[in-house]
């Protein structure tokens, strides 16, 4: 690579005129051009799956309407999901609820376990614990999905009816169980977005509130924990961003083909994610109606994820306007 | 209006605490004061320096060779010295003395510092401060304090104030009229009556450290320690901030600490003038108590000639 263009050794008090740097190198102009392109192949490939996923779905679309006469109305609102079926049926709510039930169960689970951990970490745990505790959770968070969906399907759902044997167990599958155990693989995400968010808030904050006589707890609850809310925010965002796309668990736990729109937590409960990984396993061939219905529901999955993203940005600049 | 629901001062563990007959007229307490206090009044002719001792209100705070160290690290050495009631203290030195230090202890804040320790003595109208049971956040809600750099919550103005009464949970009711009476004391309600429900994060610097004076008086504190308030402070701000000190003055014991040699002579009653000593053989800095006087005396006739040259510039 060439240096200088100009090795003219130039002291800033050697001339009066010229303010531009003799030195400028021209790699300096291929390493910005190199990151810049880094940096669009994320923005490339959400263009990639777009171009994929929005043809077949809108082929979907059409073809529902003229073949089976089921309307966009109809789609949205239907309560029967049995594309394959010899006489099919395109009512998409049993699958959007399912993925719904296993976001708020997720939730239920990852949020206050994530929060009091963060709260833990951030404002309780000596820096030796946390040397422990942040590499474990990771662990947690790296351990395949579909080995966390075995656990729920052959240890946590026979555990659960061994422990609550009165409770209305139906058939193997259990959302409640697929719901919960995808809230614990997303406790890290949580607790470690929220933790990074408190351990932000000034100690000048926390000093403040000390000095009028606060105790820990509610300096933690009351200065830490709204201080530190748009990230904490971000955090749930992104953890019911990642239950909704979750698939190897509910598809283990919480089965696949139920067509019913059911709220039955200890049954079976199908969700958008575990359709598509039901049907799309390479036999169902390009342009045939059910190859378009698993796009429409991807394009579905992605609007909602996409939404969800957009919703945390939105909520986490309005807080920075507030407190910033 | 509010009562306090624990009785005036009493640390929990008033009863159990041997009270120390406070502030006794002319003996003005522990060791290096004491001798202080003594040449002073042979200097002065003992009468008169006796009427002036007597004039003065009790004892806050009483140290006895109080000292504070960081880990292995001292910090403050043996500081000796009592602080009356309704003046304000200034603590003058120059950087590193251990100014906020000595100021932090007081109130316990140093206890948030995990290596830091404090050995010998600090009363508060007489009880042990670090007795056994004493409760640090107890000993905070009487001894406010005001930081160096404002640091409101990013809360609004009005949540800002009723901070500290919510945690003593004073009546609900009641927070309107604290909060406009703090924020008057701290002259600052003409400025923000039309927006208390605004961030406190969109108020200048001079109007945010206000608001942490207005924060730190609502709940009526005994003491008010302040870490140089003023030195974010344009010199209109500044001024304001010692108006309303001199008017805190009648109802509060002030401790500052500052910087500004015209400030602590224009506002302080006694200043404390502390020092770095550097040991010659392992160059440790350790701050300690030079001496504590009328903030007069101390500015025009001090008695330790390293006062004399920091005061006039000499120095530091
Ligand atoms: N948290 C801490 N841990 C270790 N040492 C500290 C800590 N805080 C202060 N010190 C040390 O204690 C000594 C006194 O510091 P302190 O901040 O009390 O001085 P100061 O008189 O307030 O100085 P300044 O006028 O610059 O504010 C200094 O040597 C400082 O380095
Ligand atoms: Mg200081």
């Amino acid at each position: 690579m060439t240096t200088s263009t100009s090795a003219r050794p130039a002291g800033p008090g050697a001339s009066h005129r010229g303010l531009q740097d003799p030195t400028r190198r021209p790699g300096e102009w291929a390493i910005l051009q190199f990151l810049r392109g880094s940096a669009t192949i994320a923005i490339l490939t959400t263009a990639g799956i777009v171009a994929s996923l929005f043809p077949a779905a809108i082929s979907f679309f059409r073809e529902v309407q003229t073949v089976h006469g089921v309307s966009f109305l109809e789609f949205a609102t239907g309560t029967f999901w049995a594309p394959d079926f010899a006489n099919p049926s395109f009512g998409v709510l049993p699958i959007v609820v399912g993925s719904s039930i296993v976001v708020v169960l997720a939730l239920l689970v990852s949020v206050p376990v994530g929060l009091l951990s963060a709260i833990y970490l951030s404002e309780y745990a000596p820096a030796r614990v946390r040397r422990i505790i942040k590499p474990a959770l990771e662990v947690l968070e790296g351990v395949p999905t579909v080995a966390v969906g075995l656990f729920a399907f052959w240890f946590l759902r026979p555990t659960a009816q061994e422990a609550f044997p009165n409770l209305p167990w139906t058939g193997p599958f259990a959302i409640l169980i697929g719901g919960m155990a995808v809230g614990l693989i997303t406790v890290p995400l949580m607790a470690s977005v929220s933790d990074d968010a408190m351990r932000q808030v000034p100690q000048s904050l926390r000093e403040a509130a000390y000095a009028l006589g606060d105790s820990k707890a509610r300096v933690a609850i009351r200065v830490v924990v709204p201080a530190a809310i748009s990230g904490i925010v971000a955090g749930i965002v992104l953890a019911a961003s990642r239950a909704v796309g979750e698939t190897m668990i509910v598809l283990l736990a919480a089965g696949a083909g139920n067509p019913n729109l059911s709220f039955n937590l200890f049954a079976g409960v199908q969700t958008m994610t575990a359709f598509i990984a039901g049907k799309a396993t390479g036999d169902i061939a390009q342009g045939t109606l059910i190859y378009d219905t698993v796009f429409a529901v991807g394009s579905l999955l992605f609007l909602v994820t996409l939404s969800l993203n957009l919703f945390a940005i939105r909520f986490v600049r309005r807080f920075r306007e507030v407190y910033e | 209006m509010n009562a306090d629901p624990t009785p005036e001062h009493a640390l929990p563990d008033a009863a159990a605490a041997p009270t120390v007959g406070s502030s006794m007229p002319g003996g003005s307490g522990s060791s290096e004061t004491a001798s202080t206090g003594f040449d002073l009044s042979t200097a002065l002719g003992g009468a008169r320096a006796d009427d002036e001792e007597r004039a003065r209100a009790e004892v806050v705070f009483e140290a006895d060779r109080l000292s504070v160290f960081y880990g292995d690290f001292q910090a403050v050495r043996d500081v000796s010295m009592q602080i009356h009631a309704k003046e304000i203290t200034a603590f003058i030195g120059p950087s590193g003395c251990g100014k906020t230090t000595l100021l932090r202890s007081f109130n316990r804040m140093n206890d948030l510092i995990a290596s830091a320790r404090v050995e010998g003595g600090l009363r508060y109208h007489g009880e042990d401060v670090y007795g056994e049971g004493v409760s640090p956040v107890i000993v905070r809600r009487k001894i406010g304090m005001v930081f160096q750099k404002p640091n409101p919550f990013p809360k609004s103005i009005y949540d800002n104030v009723a901070y500290g009464p919510r945690v003593l949970k004073w009546k609900k009711s009641d927070l309107d009229d604290v909060v406009e009476e703090s924020l008057t004391r701290a002259a600052l309600w003409d400025e923000v009556k039309d927006r208390l429900d605004q961030s406190a994060l969109g108020m200048s610097g001079g109007q945010q450290q206000r608001l942490c004076i207005a924060r730190a008086i609502a709940t009526k504190p005994d003491v008010l320690l302040m870490d140089e308030p003023c030195s974010a402070l344009d010199p209109i701000a500044t001024l304001r901030i010692e108006d309303l000190m001199r008017e805190l003055k009648d109802e509060y014991s002030i401790v500052i600490v500052t910087h500004n040699m015209q400030q602590a002579a224009r506002v302080s009653d006694y200043t404390a003038f502390l020092t770095v000593d550097i040991d010659d053989e392992s160059g440790q800095r350790t701050g300690e108590l030079v001496e504590m006087d009328r903030t007069d005396r101390i500015f025009t006739n001090a008695s330790d000639p390293r006062t004399e040259a920091y005061v006039s510039g000499r120095f530091g």
